[in-house]
């Protein structure tokens, strides 16, 4: 097994696509896990961190970008970034241990393919847009287009995510994510919802994107469900529509961590509540 | 295919070492470097027993690459005495008996630590969280959250323990 750590995307790129059972490696909290197993045997590894891009968080043309492979631990030290976005970075800090923190990256996570990945729906719910190189050159895909199913993704032969742009904030916006789990740490999601919303001066929400994890073979986003409460202050009957909404969105499968009808059912509790605390965040921000 | 030849920094000290691109951290300080503090309890992040600091920051050193390390600056449990001088954790420990069969030990102590120098007065469920990524089977964690918080009066007074 090979071992390369190049300095610029062209050269990582031409690696990856030379090369039969290739990996892109940034914290290695995953692929290190799955290497161990022999779920994975790739023939060359491709460190991506020595490229400047992916350890960069740099303000964007009034939005952020965030290097695919920062760690949660320094997505957690950087205040600018939490007071713009808190729900990405509080998602990006559910994974794992501090020891698995001072690793794990959110293109790790998001290129692992899990749709239970904590930080993804905070992604989506931002409008997030992973930024790709590969040998034809650079593009953009909405987080949402990323991943097509468990362990499947949109990404073409030698490309990898280099970063993520999120976008420029109105005034009064903000996001939250959530999960559930049976303890309290150290867990992968039953359920993730991610709700990013913004109001008018009124406390009116006059946009909103919502997105699920873990409920159907990739992480959603449900249109319906950011319909359902624009336009509305979160009275108690928007957030019904918003449950009864996410639900309907959800398709997913029963396994050891949770039966199909409690993941339907906790959608819907999550959605409305990490839909709550955004709006609180908002009124103030 | 020719081992990686890597150099890099491992308690203050220069160290260099040949490496396969599968060997992890935790191999080489424990196979190559003889340095068998750091404990491999799963091998897959979970428990916390090889914690180390690379660069500063809290790592499981099984899932880091050997390879990776070139130039870092690594951190393990033996750096934590100062020859005989034990560091104030590891007197805490001892006094208030947070440790059973050992094995945990040497992640706690180097993941309390790493706490400890972010946060020089946890709480007790700062604690907790920080550590919630270390496993040890025999104390039931009260006493260690015990130790780290008397370590950390004693550290915030300036005594040695």
């Amino acid at each position: 097994m090979r071992y390369e750590a190049p300095e610029t995307v062209e050269q990582a790129t031409a690696l990856l696509a030379g090369t039969s059972e290739a990996r892109a490696l940034a914290g290695g909290t995953d692929l290190l896990v799955q290497m161990r197993a022999d779920v994975v045997d790739p023939s060359l590894i491709v460190d991506i961190k020595r490229i400047a891009e992916t350890r960069a968080v740099t303000e964007d043309n009034g939005g952020w970008r965030i290097g695919a492979a920062v760690t949660g631990a320094e997505l957690k030290e950087h205040a600018a970034l939490k007071k713009a976005w808190p729900g990405v970075v509080e998602a990006a800090n559910l994974i794992g241990s501090t020891q698995v923190q001072g690793r794990a990256t959110l293109g790790g996570n998001l290129c692992n393919g899990s749709p239970a990945a904590d930080s993804v729906p905070a992604l989506i719910a931002a409008g997030g847009v992973a930024v790709l190189v590969g040998p034809q050159g650079r593009r953009e895909l909405p987080v949402e287009d990323v991943m097509l199913g468990p362990r499947k993704l949109a990404l073409g032969k030698g490309e990898f995510v280099v970063s993520f742009r999120l976008p420029p904030r109105p005034p009064r916006s903000s996001d939250a994510y959530l999960r559930f789990i049976p303890r309290t740490e150290m867990d992968i999601a039953v359920v993730g919802a991610g709700v990013s919303l913004t109001v008018d001066a009124g406390g009116t929400i006059t946009a909103a994107r919502v997105s699920l994890g873990a409920v159907a073979p990739r992480v959603l986003l449900v249109r319906e469900a950011a319909q359902a409460i624009v336009g509305s202050r979160l009275e108690r009957g928007a957030q019904d529509r918003l449950e009864a909404a996410a639900r309907a969105a959800c398709a997913p499968i029963d396994d050891k961590r949770g039966t199909i009808e409690f993941r339907i059912q906790v959608a819907g509790v999550l959605a409305r509540r990490a839909a709550l605390i955004a709006l609180d965040r908002a009124r103030t921000n | 295919m020719a081992k990686h030849h890597i150099e890099t920094t491992v308690n203050g000290d220069a160290v260099e070492f040949l490496c396969e691109t599968e060997d992890t951290l935790l191999d080489v300080l424990r196979d190559t470097l003889n340095m068998t503090g750091s404990k491999e309890g799963c091998a897959s992040g979970d428990c916390g027993a090889c914690s180390v600091t690379l660069d500063g920051r809290l790592v499981c050193s099984c899932l880091v690459l050997g390879c990776e390390v070139g130039g870092r600056r690594i951190e393990t449990i033996e750096g934590m005495a100062k020859g005989e001088a034990l560091h104030p954790l590891q007197k805490k420990f001892l006094e208030h008996a947070a440790l059973q069969c050992g094995i945990c030990t040497p992640g706690f102590l180097v993941a309390s630590r790493a706490l400890l120098e972010r946060n020089p007065n946890p709480s007790d469920t700062e604690i907790r969280y920080w550590l919630a990524g270390n496993l040890c089977r025999c104390t039931g964690y009260d006493k260690i959250v015990t130790a780290v918080k008397d370590a950390a009066v004693a550290m915030r007074s300036g005594h040695n323990g």
